[in-house]
């Protein structure tokens, strides 16, 4: 039975459905963790009216997989899911939801903290934001491959 | 050798271009190489592709170092750092 579910998408996401789902049928799990990203409306000073996001279709799949897998490898996982979102958001919109099922609460903390800090930092997403001085792309920030780093 | 080029975010529409197939001299041997290649082409490549810039690249939809060898027919992205979550 398929454990790990990745989907990008442009629409908007339940977080109650997805939990519902996610640990559906399976009394093993004691520990459901998850994390959701949202859009502020303030960002490196500049006021942010909505943004854009765009992926690379295919590696972007890919890069998630390879993240769960290690995830998988550190620690004991029933089922995860990441859903990210693409194109128009607004700020308050939900961007990203990382979801992770096990038998103890440390290892989905751990693991969901391990595949969000990983998806900052390796998986093809790219945020440009409207501002009232225009449209720019956002800059990577070094805190996130901080926080990358604390896992190697 | 014959190579699929993606570009993306700022890459792309600083270039005005998604993607071309392009056939590299054989001197053209890895990542670098290429980069290098790509910005001899003069302005825009030139300057979106400048050795001051921080790029990522991805060979078969893999990140990669500059210094990976290239392979016949892969798919070679060029993006800048990634920002999503």
């Amino acid at each position: 039975m398929q454990s790990d579910f990745i989907r990008i998408q442009e629409q908007d996401f339940d977080l109650t459905t997805e939990v519902k789902a996610l640990h559906k049928d399976d009394p093993r799990v004691g520990a459901v963790v998850t994390f959701i990203g949202t859009v502020r409306d303030l960002n490196d000073g500049s006021q942010v009216k909505g943004m854009t996001l765009e992926h690379y279709p295919g590696m972007t799949e890919k890069s998630l997989g390879e993240i769960i897998q290690q995830a998988r490898g550190r620690w004991d996982l029933y089922r995860t899911l990441v859903i990210h979102r693409v194109g128009p958001l607004l700020p308050e919109d939900q961007i990203v939801l990382v979801a992770v099922t096990s038998a103890h609460r440390g290892e989905a903390f751990a693991a969901c903290e391990f595949i969000m800090d990983y998806l900052k930092t390796a998986a093809p997403f790219w945020k440009k934001e409207d501002t009232p001085e225009g449209s720019k792309w956002v800059d990577a920030r070094v805190t996130d491959d901080a926080a990358m780093a604390r896992w190697s | 050798m014959k190579l699929e080029l993606r570009f993306f975010a700022s890459l792309r529409e600083g270039l005005g271009l998604s993607g071309e197939v392009i056939t590299t001299p054989p001197d053209v041997k890895t990542i670098a190489d290429l980069r290098h290649h790509l910005a001899q082409r003069g302005n825009p490549w030139a300057e979106v592709l400048a050795s001051t810039k921080v790029i990522r690249c991805a060979l078969n939809q893999e990140m990669v170092a500059d210094s990976s060898p290239l392979v016949e027919g892969a798919e070679v992205a060029f993006f800048p750092p990634v920002t999503g979550g």
